[in-house]
């Protein structure tokens, strides 16, 4: 089954690592096909940053996503340029501390970049906040396979921190709830 | 050995023209490579396009000859990838400074552990003496028909602020101190600059009032003006008039090198 | 043994060329290819080889060609402008028979173009590009998975046939990460040595010289000048120049079946695609959707020389569809090939052709 995930923040939250992250869950730890992409623009900070993923127990044939299933917004920005014509059945993952608007598919909000700079105390943690909670909310690739990639790919000494973070983006699904279109 | 041995017989006779100083200049530079005990299977020629260049071609060991300007670029390739060999770069007025300005500015830059000879006869003589960025001032060529209007580049001044190790400069009439300057050169780690002044009477010296070849050797031999003397003369206030150039050693360092065999 | 990884293209470009040999890298920052210098500065000086980044490409191209008469195995990587910049010395690489490998990560042009969005508009230049009369070796992968493996490839053909070897790929391939199996060791054959008492450009049966390594004590002479067997230069001699280009020429094309590397699926199709690099993915994901084995599909690893031999497979064939990033490059010299139509289907923009552009593509012909 072919799932197609798209991320969208600002440039610097991290958004092309997340989607890394996610892909390399999928292959390296719960033995999947992934593919990702990426919108490459000339500014390296700001901007609405895109990224994309999609995982398959196939081989991914046409690499490019077309209508995403599911989405995780990280800016106002990205909300309208990437996120504002989610499909109804698509589910979204959105950062409620950044994002205002809301899609008319099924959202988890998330504030998970209030959490990260003030429970976690690192503003930097946002976007592994938002993979825990994707994967709390879509089982997308498992818990433990989101775990290792994530430690995989983080800066030396910021695993726990890392960890936590994840643990807090699963807590808060909980919390949350989903709310329904 | 002498330097009639580094030289492939079965190629010569060679190009050149009656009169011309690129042979002087080959063979101080193959003498002073044969002082340096060196062997030829571990000694490369590269070189670009031009009268220059065709050098290496008359050259026994492995060379290179390449494309127009570029000369530097693969002996960087050459240097880098076997730093075991001893490369030696023939080049023109024209290949090094105009269409290979920028390699030249970054091989001295890297300093790369290369050796340099630039046989400048300030005109483009191969294709027939066009005007090249070493033509002096006001000279005629055939693509400065009124005269040369442009400011010719100093090579060892640009060799010498790009940031090379050793840098001479001398003439195809002083040619004992012209083969102690490239073997100061060979011996230097990192990149060695050596500019030789010479005549091209069919080229140059026909077009610029140079009825014989001795005309235009003589012309250089009086306008070299010793560092030490130009110096002195700058000290004492003296102008350096304008058609004078300085020959002597002009810069030897120790900045950091590449492709220098450990 | 293998070992599973989440690479991007360019890094598995850099990593093949590593398990190939490649032991010298020389380039210039480019977009979208710039991954692929990264990856050789961070790894080649750990495993006693050369990263150097030059002045621009030009010199790129000469630094790879001087490093591969020392004996090594050398690569540059570029993008559009650069590799217009380097067709002079890769004209030179072709004439003094010089293994080397260029990867092209194309882009959108003409000029700056698309930095950053995918295109296969440098088909033709690389066969092409520089003047003169010459043949090269053009790879192209469409995965992750074959942008290591062709790339280990182009470095045993470089070798092989004494040619400079293009990988071309794109944006889409380049920059994109997915699975990959990466082999613990790649096949080598070295780069065959001139035999002593031989003429360093004269040819054996197959019309490849033997290659006399700087620093080996052949003595040889290379030059761009049209040269004789021993490397001579003899540029007003017409037999010897006819003779020389002759050789260049034919010793590739002579090779084709050799050299030639593609798919043939389903080859009893009366409606049948060409595809290389990326859009071979969107032929995949069609023929996937439509499994009736009614649609054909050659699919093409190898572009130059031109496997056509490949095309008269498809028996029933009465419509060629050619999805291309470019104004249809290759559907040209498919038209070359064959009797029936050609249609060419250009995309141009940056981004890939869809499925449902290739089924109505499909409908409209049927």
């Amino acid at each position: 089954m072919r799932h197609e995930i798209r991320f969208s923040g600002f440039g610097g939250q991290g958004i092309i690592l997340s989607a890394v992250i996610l892909g390399r869950a999928a292959v390296m730890y719960d033995n999947k096909h992934a593919v990702q992409t990426q919108v490459y623009g000339p500014e390296a900070r700001g901007g609405a940053s895109m990224s994309a993923v999609i995982i398959d127990d196939e081989p991914i044939l046409y690499p490019k996503v077309t209508t995403p299933g599911i989405y995780v917004i990280m800016s106002q920005e990205g909300f309208e340029k990437y996120g504002a014509g989610a499909q109804k059945n698509a589910v979204m993952v959105l950062d409620s501390s950044l994002v205002h608007s809301r899609p008319d598919c099924t959202c988890y909000e998330i504030p998970a970049t209030r959490e990260a700079k003030e429970t976690l105390g690192r503003d930097i943690v946002a976007n592994i906040v938002m993979l825990g909670a994707l994967v709390a909310a879509t089982g997308i690739v498992s818990e433990s396979a989101l775990e290792k990639a994530i430690l995989d790919s983080v800066p030396k000494g910021t695993e726990a921190l890392n960890a936590k973070a994840m643990k807090r983006g699963i807590e808060l699904v909980a919390a949350a709830g989903k709310a329904q279109p | 050995m002498t330097f009639e041995d580094w030289f492939r017989t079965d190629r010569l006779p060679h190009i050149y023209c009656a009169g011309c100083g690129n042979g002087t200049i080959i063979n101080c530079t193959l003498s002073a490579v044969d002082q340096m005990g060196w062997k030829k299977d571990d000694t490369v020629f590269v070189s670009g396009i031009g009268c220059s260049s065709r050098a290496p071609g008359y050259i026994v060991t492995d060379s290179l000859h390449t494309t127009h300007g570029r000369a530097l670029a693969f002996a960087t390739g050459v240097k880098l990838a076997n730093p075991v060999l001893n490369v030696v770069v023939f080049t023109g007025d024209g290949d090094l400074a105009a269409i290979g300005g920028n390699h030249f500015i970054h091989a001295c830059r890297r300093n790369i552990d290369l050796t340099v000879v630039c046989m400048n006869n300030q005109i483009y003589g191969m294709t027939g003496g066009q005007g090249s960025p070493t033509t002096p001032w006001g000279c005629l060529s055939t693509t400065t028909p009124y005269g040369c209007a442009e400011p010719a580049f100093d090579l060892c001044e640009l060799a010498i602020a790009a940031g090379a190790n050793y840098v001479a400069r001398w003439t195809s009439y002083h040619v004992k101190e012209l083969e102690k300057a490239v073997k100061a050169g060979l011996e230097t780690p990192g990149f060695s600059f050596i500019e030789a002044m010479t005549q091209c009477p069919t080229n140059f010296g026909r077009r610029n009032k140079f009825k014989q070849v001795a005309d235009q050797v003589e012309y250089i031999k009086t306008h070299a003006l010793l560092r030490a003397k130009r110096d002195r003369m700058i000290e004492q206030g003296e102008k350096v008039p304008d058609d004078f150039f300085v020959i002597g050693e002009l810069m030897r360092r120790k900045r950091p090198a590449m492709g220098v065999k450990v | 043994m293998t070992r599973l990884e989440f690479w991007q293209g360019n890094t598995a470009c850099a990593e093949g060329a590593l398990a190939a040999g490649c032991r010298f890298f020389g380039g210039y920052p480019i977009t979208p290819s710039t991954e692929v210098a990264e990856h050789m500065a961070v790894k080649l000086p750990k495993m006693n080889g050369v990263f150097v980044q030059m002045e621009d490409e030009i010199a790129s191209m000469a630094a790879i060609i001087g490093a591969s008469w020392t004996g090594a195995r050398a690569m540059t990587a570029t993008s559009g402008p650069g590799f217009s910049l380097m067709m002079e010395n890769i004209g030179y690489a072709a004439m003094t028979e010089t293994p080397c490998v260029i990867v092209n990560i194309q882009r959108g042009g003409p000029s700056t173009g698309q930095p950053t969005m995918a295109a296969q508009g440098d088909m033709l230049q690389c066969r092409f590009g520089s003047h003169g009369d010459y043949s090269v070796i053009a790879l192209c992968p469409a995965s992750v998975q074959e942008m290591y493996e062709l790339t280990a490839r182009a470095f045993d053909l470089a070798d092989r046939y004494r040619v400079p070897v293009f990988l071309m790929a794109d944006e889409i391939v380049g920059h994109m990460r997915e699975r990959i199996t990466v082999p613990d060791k790649v096949g080598q054959t070295p780069r065959r040595e001139l035999d002593r008492g031989v003429l360093p450009f004269q040819p054996d049966a197959d019309l490849v010289p033997g290659f006399a390594t700087f620093g080996k004590g052949y003595g040889v002479h290379v030059t761009g000048l049209t040269h004789d067997e021993r490397g001579y230069p003899c540029a007003t001699n017409p037999g010897v120049h006819a003779a020389l280009v002759r050789r260049l020429v034919d010793k590739i094309e002579n090779a084709r079946t050799a050299i030639a590397d593609y798919d043939i699926i389903n080859p009893d199709a009366e409606q049948v695609f060409v595809a290389y690099g990326a859009p071979v993915r969107t032929v995949q994901q069609v023929l996937h959707d439509r499994p009736d084995g009614m649609i054909g599909f050659l699919r093409l690893r190898t572009v130059w020389p031109f496997p056509e031999h490949s095309l008269k497979m498809f028996k029933n064939a009465k419509v060629f569809f050619i999805p291309e990033l470019n104004m249809g490059q290759i559907a040209r010299e498919i038209e070359r090939h064959v009797k029936v139509p050609v249609v060419s289907l250009p995309k141009l923009g940056g981004d890939l052709h869809t499925p449902p552009e290739l089924v109505a593509a499909l409908e409209a012909h049927r």
